[in-house]
């Protein structure tokens, strides 16, 4: 048996590194948001109600807000007008959304796959993306009506093209001993397409799907402001005209909802269709 | 020492076999550049033997390789394998790349009854599972039949890409650089396996590779390409006695026979 060594005095002891953890990865997740959170209410509650820097049409108060924020609550919950409103936008959300998805990945599958969608389509579909798509909004409206058709119609066209680029470069992920594997299994350009490119793309389809799912949101809003109609976009242009700022944010935090719920929809079936992918390859981001 | 001593350069253990694989007068231009790969190739594989190539980057092992699977055609000349002129992929034609190329969605067994899928279809592939697990067996993989390729280590996924190989009963296995992606030791090894895999098999294999003394402790014969025009200018036979044991690469022989190979190759190999 021999004594620990003094580490302070004795010159044959082995000097003891301490590793310390950095302050931020000690802290759970939930405790750093929400530490911001109270950070930034508090400097809004500072900046409206206790020093009065801003106006509260502007920026309302914290307090002024939450009030809002039950009240739109309390109507949705109650099936009043807003819900309708919001099921309407949930409606050309969700109709936009899969209108997008069929149309962009059917383009993608042509530009990715074939040589004539490379060479005569694809010019065609980089010059109309370059475009700003909302400027469209009169020419739907125009031909549609200023239903929810028209809004669909919008919201879809500026999500499409997200799809479109990631299902074409889906299809060049195979890398080219996978190709050369399946040219020697003697395997049909089918079964290179649904069993090899298709599976080996997902991933980046699902990277455009996800920009997609927030496009289509933007293009739904979008149209309400420029065409009415009973949605939430309507709801939200019509309290901003009356100055009823409060309002507009409380809309704004419950419209983020129907966002949110669209994006994780996509990221749950992402999750359990490319199970494989430890994101080691590109496009497994999010 | 238990080593022979040099003896005469024989015709190799397989001569007296049935030729299975047949090689005439191959020659490959690329149109593009009008690069001649390959130049007047001829070659014949008896049934069981182990032939590698060896050659500088750039000799055109891998253009005859690809003419002899049928993924390229040949400017002249013709391949036949069992009596038939090859013109495309083959399911009797077994193929093993550097890479293990697993589909990371599906399991290391339904990795292995891809070709199965692709050629004869699902049903067929459910039924080739039983082989499969046989094949996974014999390469000492039994117990990660059902696992996907990410947990399989570099050695591993070989070993799995080798049963997809074996899975239709190739008549000729054609290798590219199988391991070459592996560290050394890994390497040893997976040799000595193949050796092994080949000997149970009773297969006919034609191996590329950089490595000589790969090629020295696998191969019956070695055929020595160079390049511009790719051809062959030499064919050895080796005389070392079988089964070969990583030991035989410290014998006096195996360093003749290698020094040998590169006196050949000479410069040309390091242009």
């Amino acid at each position: 048996m021999t004594a620990a060594p003094d580490l302070d005095t004795d010159p044959n002891a082995d000097t003891v590194w301490v590793e310390r953890e950095a302050l931020i990865d000690r802290v759970p997740r939930w405790a750093a948001m929400l530490a911001l959170a109270v950070i930034v209410i508090g400097i809004w509650d500072l900046a409206t109600t206790r020093m009065g820097w801003v106006s509260p049409i502007i920026l309302p108060s914290p307090k002024e807000t939450l009030d809002e924020l039950i009240m739109v609550g309390t109507n949705l919950i109650t099936g009043g007008y807003m819900l309708e409103a919001l099921w309407t936008t949930t409606r050309t959300v969700f109709w936009a959304f899969l209108i997008a998805t069929a149309i962009g990945f059917s383009l993608g599958v042509l530009v990715g796959e074939t040589k004539f969608g490379e060479r005569a389509v694809m010019p065609y579909l980089v010059a109309i993306d370059t475009m700003p798509k909302v400027a469209f909004a009169p020419l739907f409206i125009a031909w549609l009506g200023f239903d929810i058709a028209s809004k669909v119609a919008l919201a879809a066209f500026i999500a499409t093209f997200p799809i479109i680029v990631s299902t074409a470069a889906g299809l060049c992920a195979a890398s080219e001993n996978e190709r050369m594997l399946f040219k020697a299994m003697g395997a049909s350009r089918w079964q290179t397409l649904f069993r090899l490119k298709l599976p080996t793309g997902l991933p980046y389809i699902f990277t455009g799907l996800k920009i997609a799912a927030v496009g289509v949101m933007a293009g739904a809003i979008t149209g309400e402001f420029l065409g009415g109609g009973k949605g939430f976009g309507a709801l939200i242009r019509e309290s901003a005209s009356m100055l009823a700022t409060p309002r507009v944010f409380a809309l704004i935090l419950y419209l983020s909802l129907l966002g949110l719920a669209l994006f994780f929809l996509v990221a749950w079936v992402q999750k359990r269709l490319v199970f494989w992918n430890k994101s080691d390859r590109p496009g497994g981001v999010g | 020492m238990t080593m022979a001593e040099p003896r005469p350069l024989t015709a190799g253990p397989a001569a007296s076999a049935r030729p299975v694989y047949q090689i005439e007068r191959l020659s490959k231009t690329y149109a593009r550049n009008l690069l001649v790969a390959l130049t007047d190739v001829t070659l014949t594989l008896a049934q069981g033997e182990f032939v590698s190539v060896v050659g500088s980057s750039g000799c055109g092992k891998s253009t005859l390789l690809k003419i002899m699977a049928g993924l390229l055609p040949p400017t002249t000349g013709r391949v036949v394998l069992e009596g038939r002129p090859v013109t495309g992929p083959r399911a009797d034609i077994g193929m093993m790349f550097q890479q293990a190329t697993l589909l990371p969605w599906k399991t290391t067994v339904e990795n292995i009854v891809l070709p199965v899928e692709i050629r004869e279809g699902r049903a067929a592939a459910k039924a080739a599972i039983p082989r499969a697990m046989d094949l996974l067996r014999l390469v000492g993989l039994g117990e990660f039949a059902n696992v996907y390729p990410s947990e399989l280590s570099g050695g591993m996924a070989q070993r799995a890409s080798i049963c997809r190989m074996l899975i239709s009963n190739p008549a000729v296995l054609l290798l590219d650089e199988p391991f070459s992606a592996l560290d050394e030791l890994t390497r040893d090894f997976m040799n000595m396996e193949l050796q092994r895999i080949c000997a149970e098999q009773r297969s006919t294999s034609f191996l590329v590779t950089h490595s000589l003394a790969e090629a020295v402790i696998l191969s019956d014969r070695i055929l020595v390409m160079r390049p511009r025009p790719g051809r062959i200018v030499e064919e050895i036979v080796i005389d070392l006695p079988r089964p070969r044991t990583l030991e035989m690469i410290n014998t006096p022989r195996f360093g003749q026979i290698v020094a040998h190979i590169r006196d050949l190759l000479g410069k040309e190999a390091f242009r």
